[in-house]
């Protein structure tokens, strides 16, 4: 064995399975969510009538709205918010070395619902598409912060626990901000604990049109930064040792996450569980390798999304429970079984 | 090499030849400056709680001199002002003196148990089935006062014995170590603050205020009957945490060593787990999930003290001023509109534990 090939910072080829057939288990797994989330709901329509309005939309049929009025929007929007929490979860871990870390415990959700409090609060602001652009620069600023904080492309290696201590720093301190705007605020709270749960329902396609190019830029960017995490999941120094710009790889990953992060709560609002949940499950599936999990993560992540969308429906109808609750409901247990394996933590 | 140099050269230097005895004598005085240390520490630290103890009894909106305040502490002052204090005033400064007591406490043996910073009671879930349990009480069954109080502290029992449970079951290697132990807390914390975000939905407007007075952390309207049991509960759970606490030099060599140290590792680990969950319920069924006080004390008190055994009571302290000092802010910042006190201790919290992070990096310690 000659000292290059000893060298080579690839990852080791993963021993689970061909990694075609996993992508396409969990494509085909994301396409049965979509038609689920197309064809369920507390209104049962034929299969047929699904189609119709799809193929022959008539505007006077009340089923064929309900099918493109209600049931489109929910699923390009849970589409959207899936793909760009899936892998700001990843991007999210791999950053900070930390296998609890999410966009949440970041401190990037409470920036953006801070400024939503602001947006509802002081300006009076009362639309969901305005929402998108607040909820997006609270999550940047608070970005900004917790990087800034831990040192994040600073000359010295951040820790991971530095990190993670500064979102929850922030957390807190914008959290009881928002508290106190809310609790001086009758209004705001009214419209703002409907936004915190975190929904797929009640947005327009406009919204999804908004973000999308948001996600679309920061998925590209994302995945990108496959091979950057396998370098920096060595340690700062090792990934140097191989001619990685640590401090500008950071930076780029950091960008793609904001952008992620932002995007999904600015659509769906802040939805937990899905960014910490779905890389555990796409790294016990197809192993260590960031330029795998990155994709996979955005395939799996709408379809937690768009399943825990429909069982939100079916489960308390006519009432709905909001996917957020869902995911953190259903995800919880799926999380404790992983967790709980024997070869988790070393 | 140019120190070492400069100090061999200087005569009756002792850094070349390092006589046994000086350097038993050198490390002896070391322990003994960082022991006066700890010691000074706590003094100044215990002063600033009875200062603040003091403000709390005596500022409002009927300020009562200092003179005033001591006779009818003893029992001899103006009946007026005796009603204000032992009626109104003292049952919320000794609360908020528990309260923060129990939660730095509490806060400093999780994270030191389960070596990790982050690990306080209120990011691992326990906070969470505590809120999860007394705002189902209070929204769905409609119960209130000491009703709300019980269901806050099984909530937090039960969730602690679930994490404890499934943590415990993991397989060869599990055990309670930190790792594990901290990510399922993580996990049924989340799932559990999802819940009361869904109760906050289908609540009525002014439940849903009510509950996110409560989920804030609030001394606001507490009497004697909520006061006193808590004073009891600290009473015996503090002593218990410290007894408990002397395993904690010994568990955080690693398990191997302590047991062969002679530790029962899983015991005293369970022994310290119960104590810090009991301790958070008893805080929490009075206040509510009070934000930062669990998370910040214990690494405030270690970088006054200096770590070791002393900073535990310190962490308590340090919780205890943190509380009424922020209550004292909060009832008096907005003037008319008193502030939950969960609100100050995060908003101040917050930009000290960052400037602390953000200090501590710059020169390269930890």
């Amino acid at each position: 064995m000659t000292a290059s090939t000893v060298v080579a910072p690839g990852p080791p080829r993963t021993r689970r399975g061909s990694g075609t057939a996993t992508t396409l288990l969990v494509a085909a797994a994301l396409l049965a969510a979509v038609v689920a989330s197309l064809a369920i709901g507390p209104r049962a329509l034929p299969p047929s009538v699904v189609l119709d309005a799809l193929a022959a939309f008539d505007p006077t049929n009340a089923d064929h709205l309900i099918v493109t009025e209600v049931r489109l929007p929910r699923t390009v929007i849970g589409l959207l918010a899936g793909l760009a929490l899936g892998p700001a979860g990843v991007l999210a871990q791999g950053l900070t070395r930390n296998p609890i870390a999410e966009p949440g415990i970041l401190g990037l959700n409470t920036g953006a619902a801070l400024a939503v409090v602001l947006a509802i609060g002081l300006l009076g602001i009362r639309s969901l598409t305005a929402y998108v652009w607040f909820g997006f620069v609270g999550a940047g600023l608070a970005a900004v912060v917790v990087a800034g904080v831990a040192g994040v492309g600073g000359r010295s290696a951040t820790s991971p626990a530095t990190l993670a201590l500064a979102g929850a720093a922030l957390t807190a301190g914008l959290g009881s901000v928002t508290t106190a705007i809310l609790l001086t605020d009758p209004n705001a709270f009214e419209d703002y604990r409907f936004w915190q749960v975190g929904s797929l329902a009640g947005r327009d396609l406009g919204i999804a049109a908004q973000a999308a190019p948001f996600v679309a830029a920061g998925l590209a960017l994302a995945l990108l930064c496959g091979p950057t995490l396998n370098a920096l999941a060595l340690g700062d120094d090792v990934a140097r040792s191989f001619g990685r710009h640590v401090r500008r790889d950071r930076a780029v990953c950091g960008v793609a996450l904001v952008v992620l992060a932002g995007a999904a709560t600015a659509v769906a609002g802040p939805i937990a569980f899905v960014g910490l949940t779905v890389p555990h499950v796409v790294r016990a599936l197809a192993g260590p390798d960031h330029r795998r999990l990155l994709p996979l993560a955005a395939l799996a992540a709408p379809t937690l999304l768009l399943v825990a969308d429909v069982v939100g429906r079916l489960v308390a109808a006519p009432r709905e429970v909001q996917v957020g609750i869902v995911t953190a409901v259903l995800g919880a247990p799926v999380f404790v079984w992983f967790v709980r394996r024997k070869r988790f933590v070393r | 090499m140019t120190q070492t140099q400069r100090s061999g050269a200087r005569p009756g230097s002792t850094a070349p030849t390092i006589a046994p005895g000086s350097a038993l004598a050198a490390l002896r005085s070391a322990r003994s400056r960082s022991r006066r240390r700890v010691g000074l520490v706590g003094a100044v630290l215990a002063a600033a709680v009875v200062l603040a103890f003091l403000a709390t009894v005596s500022l409002g909106d009927y300020p009562i001199p200092p003179g005033d305040l001591l006779t009818s502490l003893v029992g001899a002052g103006p009946a007026r002002v005796e009603f204000v204090v032992t009626r109104l005033r003292l049952p919320r400064a000794l609360a908020g003196l528990a309260v923060g007591a129990a939660l730095g406490l509490a806060g400093a043996l999780f994270q030191r148990l389960l070596r990790n910073p982050l690990a306080s009671p209120d990011v691992i879930g326990v906070g969470a089935g505590a809120s999860a349990a007394a705002v189902t009480a209070f929204t769905l069954f409609g119960l209130s006062g000491a009703g709300v109080s019980a269901a806050a502290v099984i909530g937090a029992a039960g969730t602690a014995t679930l994490i404890v449970v499934l943590a415990r079951r993991g397989g060869p290697g599990g055990g309670l170590q930190g790792v594990r132990f901290v990510l399922i807390g993580v996990g049924i914390g989340s799932a559990l603050l999802a819940v009361v975000s869904w109760l906050m939905t289908t609540a009525s407007l002014t439940t849903a205020q009510q509950t996110l007075l409560w989920l804030t952390g609030s001394l606001n309207g507490v009497t004697w009957a909520a006061t006193t049991p808590l004073l009891v509960a600290v009473a015996v759970l503090v002593p218990l945490a410290l007894v408990a606490a002397r395993a904690l030099p010994r568990l955080e060599l690693g398990d191997e060593a302590a047991a062969a140290l002679g530790l029962p590792v899983e015991r005293a680990r369970l022994a310290l787990l119960a104590v810090g969950v009991l301790l958070v319920a008893a805080a929490v069924a009075v206040a509510g999930p009070v934000s930062f006080v669990a998370l910040v004390s214990g690494p405030v008190a270690a970088r006054l003290a200096g770590p070791g055994r002393g900073s535990l009571p310190h962490a308590a302290l340090v919780g205890a001023l943190l509380v009424l000092a922020a209550d004292l802010i909060a009832r008096h910042l907005l003037g008319d509109v008193p502030l939950p006190v969960g609100v100050v201790t995060g908003v101040v919290g917050a930009p000290y534990l960052l400037w602390l992070l953000a200090r501590s990096r710059t020169r390269g310690a930890t």
